[in-house]
């Protein structure tokens, strides 16, 4: 196996114990992506983290300690901004755009001498399912270089995926992180909304954004979790909770835990492969003494118009500052400031966010905004109320990530509405802000991963992760890595 | 009849001020059309006497010292700016 391949935790081993040096775990990441061309980064600190690495060798050399995070490559979605790197959101209006600060889980991250190996692709400002609308081009599924990665934290996933990272940060609104890691195979977990702050994270949906671990193991999705998890002043919504110990904490007994299975996930539009392997999933679950219950969530065929009013509408505000005038892309000739402003916007976002910022302002603007928006925040209540309700009954919610596997790049891009369908089973977590974990079943026939996805209560990040601990010790999951 | 007509559309692109080309008014129309019939779906449920969801996480106001802290330096702050002058921001005229 080569050591792009090895996961993080292995990778601190070897490097405590001198067997390997950090210079080369990176080499071998970045012969991976300069062999294979995925278009997952959109810029590379090729040069720093060589030099990067050379510092942590010689922190070893010197006999130091390091942490399970020292030097071990972190590819970081566009969005988050590392001070005096480019986060450009995907986007031409943010093409130039350097942030002069380091968003908070970035700062955690540099604290634990983590190494950062560039930023990755996404859809551009994280509105998309499939990766194809970002502004420096779409990014190829490992598996199937024809077929989209998912969307929108499509290049984190995609890097991570291949080898050309050994683990990522990406975001999540409605499923960002969890529907690309079951279209490309990997670990992902979208967390409790306010567990992780967002100071840094560019806004796109405020009340949904929530910024997430991505691994090709549990047990690096929860170390990385585990870094990056916890109270920030500088985030008036992150909770002010103790961070467990999420890494060295995975072993728990299954025996006797009841898992929910909702009838309205497993209904029209689930294709019929992926519900076949999703059964056995949880058939394999039962025979390791985990109790099925049917359960329903009744609310779920109205989540896809909720999330779309609502994230929307806190997208058209959010997007209101790229205006030309602090930062970004300018239009170069104007009348006036309303020409300059309405032209800069005209050039400078693509098609996906244009169409929900007219949306969100739409559904914002005088006369309609209790139709649309007030309606839809009322609804997010009905089925909050419907997680509260199921988890008094079970530990955790069993379901598919995604209806499909990943679809061919082109399939769904003239069809916004059918885009939007593919996140009908991440939606919902999303709008009730319970913690969801996305786990990879081992690779089909077809070649084309299936994502199993988790649903726990607020804050049970740490049984989600031993849940999925246990079912990758089962082998229910598979590992394996596209190269 | 429409629930979104292309007057509505462009009204809608002003007040976001996107510079809407006549093409993309037509597009915008016909999609905003159909995702504004599917989200009519919302019409069906009996939200009376339900209470909306701003945050999923009832948290508070939460004040800090009234202190001054280290920020941005005025450099720093204007250093993606696409125009500037003489540390300020620099924008089109806006008053007759």
């Amino acid at each position: 196996m080569e050591l792009c391949e090895q996961s993080a935790f292995v990778l601190h081993q070897m490097l405590v114990s001198k067997e390997i040096s950090c210079r080369e775990i990176l080499l071998s990441l970045l012969n991976r992506i300069h062999s294979r061309d995925l278009n997952a980064y959109i810029t590379l600190f090729e040069e720093e983290a060589l030099k990067e690495a050379e510092r942590v060798d010689q922190q070893i050399k010197r006999g130091e300690d390091l942490s399970p995070w020292t030097g071990i490559p972190l590819a970081v979605k566009d969005n988050i901004c590392i001070q005096g790197k480019p986060t450009t959101c995907g986007s031409k209006i943010l093409t130039s755009f350097q942030p002069p600060y380091d968003a908070s889980v970035i700062s955690k991250l540099k604290e634990k001498d983590c190494l950062f190996i560039g930023k990755t692709n996404m859809d551009e400002f994280a509105m998309g399912s499939s990766n194809e609308n970002s502004h420096y081009h779409p990014v190829r599924n490992p598996w199937d270089p024809t077929r989209v990665p998912g969307g929108s934290s499509g290049g984190s996933v995609a890097a991570v995926a291949s080898g050309q990272a050994i683990w990522a940060l990406g975001s999540d609104t409605g499923g960002s992180i969890r529907q690309p890691a079951s279209f490309c195979g990997v670990v992902g977990l979208k967390p409790t909304y306010g567990r992780v702050s967002r100071y840094g994270l560019v806004a796109f949906a405020s009340s949904l954004d929530q910024i997430g671990p991505i691994a090709r193991t549990v047990q690096d999705c929860a170390l990385l979790l585990e870094a990056i998890a916890g109270y920030d002043s500088l985030d008036s919504t992150s909770l002010d909770r103790p961070v467990p110990l999420y890494s060295t904490n995975l072993k728990r007994e299954m025996q006797g835990m009841k898992m929910g299975i909702p009838r309205e996930f497993f209904g029209e539009g689930l294709d019929s492969k992926v519900e076949e392997r999703i059964r056995f999933a949880i058939h394999q679950l039962e025979e390791a003494g985990v109790e099925p219950l049917e359960i329903s969530l009744p609310h779920t065929e109205y989540a896809i118009a909720t999330y779309y009013l609502i994230a929307t509408a806190e997208a058209s505000s959010n997007l209101a500052r790229y205006d030309g005038v602090r930062y970004g892309y300018r239009t170069k000739s104007f009348r006036d400031l309303y020409e300059m402003q309405s032209k800069t916007r005209q050039e400078g976002f693509g098609d996906e966010v244009k169409r929900r910022i007219m949306l969100g302002t739409y559904a914002l603007s005088a006369g309609y905004y209790e139709a649309y928006y007030g309606r839809a925040q009322k609804a997010r209540t009905l089925i909050r109320r419907d997680f509260d309700q199921a988890f008094e009954k079970v530990d955790f919610i069993l379901t598919p990530t995604a209806p499909t596997q990943a679809f061919k790049i082109g399939e769904k891009i003239e069809d916004p509405l059918q885009m939007y369908l593919s996140d009908i089973y991440t939606v919902s977590p999303s709008l009730a802000g319970v913690p969801a974990l996305s786990l990879p079943l081992d690779i089909p026939k077809d070649g084309l991963p299936i994502g199993l996805q988790f649903i726990g209560k607020t804050l049970e990040e740490e049984k989600l992760l031993q849940i999925a601990f246990a079912c990758e010790e089962m082998k229910i999951l598979d590992n394996s890595i596209s190269s | 009849m429409e629930i979104i007509t292309e007057e509505e559309v462009r009204h809608v692109a002003r007040l976001a001020r996107l510079a809407l080309s006549e093409e993309e008014v037509k597009k915008f129309q016909r999609q905003l059309e159909k995702i504004l019939e599917y989200v009519a779906k919302l019409r069906e449920l009996n939200l009376e006497g339900v209470e909306p969801t701003t945050h999923v996480i009832p948290v508070v106001n939460r004040l800090r010292e009234d202190r001054g802290k280290e920020s941005l330096s005025k450099e720093e702050a204007l250093s993606n700016a696409p125009n500037t002058e003489k540390g300020h921001f620099r924008v089109p005229k806006v008053i007759e």
